[in-house]
């Protein structure tokens, strides 16, 4: 079996192709291979969430994908989120909740709750609880990040119930 | 930890699967979602000679109905076990069993083949295909056979699988009217491993007598732990206050607890025989309930 492997794939709107070590895994290919270095290596076993990006549009543990893994799949790291403008409103609530404190864990949860912007609009207090329990704040700002999201929430559906 | 250093290979096709097997010999692994896999590479508890990818092999895929069968294939995310309408239709214990494992990044990607074949005591889906009287589908070179899901476990991380083969799919006898099931854990923290859980599964008279139960505990033992006693105890029996307490009395010796970190044989069995209480429970009218 092979060592390495070709793929080529999508990272935040770009075609990119590597030949890549079958040992690395995605946020090593991202932030060794390509500079981004927004999804952060913690833990490296699938605990802490600080590592979370999105393939092929679902949030994932980068640390328990293989880069080797992912010929041809679209992948969005916070960069790409940042870029687009997606998620500045959550990004704004984060600012002015102080919801971001050593800010190490900060884009995982980012992308974590971006998800639950588009998957459970309504989502209560408990469901936004639930909904992060994957990823590990050691600051332990989850008052300030559940006040964050929350305002989100409410901020879209206001702006949906205007239009 | 970094992973070991290790060769990995993608396949398309079951054909093509057999083939590269055959080339990287028994130290190779099967990779599917990789989300328990990957974690133990991490940890080097295991190191194999290399990965064979098969997620993109298209005969793995897909949850569909023939007769009175669920057929969920091998792929199946624990993402899509939550979301499917068939499998909410026709197996809800897998439907509710789906957010209670690990959390929604780690749902994308983990997969009900890669769960079983694993067979962690603590995981969810052990003790719900045990509980449904489920079959497995194991597939290999020289075709596929068929076996029970009882059959299947055969104690700690111990499986029937033997090299050269995998699970292609699950098939779980659809619920009827008379069906009840439901699944509940205790845990540390929401997605943890449990400290222990039940998956029932009930089939009900229309006089509300139990016809048949399967009381499936895990995080209690080896594996997924059918309660013989317990599930008895039930059985012909109206369910009620007094039945389920002698459900609960039954666990005594049904169940044989190892100690682990979060404490000794006499919790878990207190754990279990609440999660008895509730599951059962939560099968009974409100009035009834809250009696």
């Amino acid at each position: 079996m092979n060592r390495r492997i070709d793929i080529a794939l999508t990272v935040n709107g770009e075609r990119v192709a590597r030949s890549v070590d079958t040992r690395l895994h995605l946020v090593d290919f991202l932030r060794t291979e390509l500079g981004l270095t927004g999804a952060h290596t913690a833990c490296e076993h699938g605990v802490c969430g600080a590592c979370t990006v999105r393939v092929d549009g679902e949030p994932v543990r980068g640390c328990l994908v293989l880069a080797a893994s992912l010929d041809g799949a679209v992948v969005e790291t916070i960069e790409g989120l940042s870029d687009s403008g997606e998620i500045r409103d959550l990004q704004e609530a984060f600012v002015a909740r102080n919801a971001a404190q050593c800010g190490y864990c900060t884009p995982g949860m980012l992308v974590t709750a971006a998800d639950i912007l588009t998957q459970a609009p309504n989502a209560s207090r408990e469901e936004i609880r639930e909904h992060i329990s994957g990823n590990y704040c050691r600051c332990t700002g989850y008052q300030a990040i559940v006040d964050a999201v929350e305002d989100t929430l409410k901020a879209r559906r206001t702006r949906e119930a205007v239009r | 930890m970094k992973w070991p250093a290790m060769g990995y290979a993608r396949v398309e096709s079951l054909d093509e699967l057999w083939r590269v097997l055959d080339a990287a010999g028994p130290e190779a692994q099967i990779l599917a979602g990789g989300q328990s896999l990957l974690a133990t590479l991490s940890f080097r508890l295991s190191e194999p000679s290399g990965l064979v990818d098969i997620t993109r092999i298209a005969a793995l895929r897909g949850v569909s109905v023939a007769g009175s069968i669920l057929r969920i294939g091998a792929l199946t995310r624990h993402a899509d076990l939550g979301r499917d309408p068939l499998v909410a239709a026709h197996a809800p214990i897998l439907a509710a069993a789906a957010p209670l494992i690990a959390h929604p990044a780690i749902r994308n990607r983990g997969t009900i083949g890669g769960s079983l074949a694993l067979a962690d005591p603590a995981a969810e889906l052990p003790a719900c295909v045990v509980a449904l009287d489920a079959t497995i589908v194991i597939a290999s070179k020289g075709g596929e056979r068929r076996v029970p899901a009882t059959d299947f476990f055969q104690g700690l991380f111990s499986t029937d699988l033997q090299p050269g083969e995998i699970i292609a799919a699950v098939e779980v006898p659809m619920a009827t009217p008379a069906s009840r099931q439901t699944i509940v854990e205790v845990t540390r923290r929401s997605g943890d491993y449990a400290m222990a859980g039940l998956a029932a599964v009930l089939s009900m008279q229309a006089n509300g007598q139990v016809e048949a139960a399967r009381l499936v505990y895990f995080g209690v033992g080896s594996g997924a732990e059918i309660a013989r006693g317990a599930s008895a105890a039930l059985a012909g029996r109206r369910l009620d206050g007094t039945s389920i307490a002698a459900a609960k009395a039954a666990l005594a010796d049904d169940l044989d607890p190892p100690g682990d970190l979060h404490g000794g044989p006499e919790l878990k069995r207190h754990l279990a025989r609440v999660l008895t209480g509730r599951a059962l429970s939560s099968f009974l009218a409100p009035a009834e309930q809250a009696a």
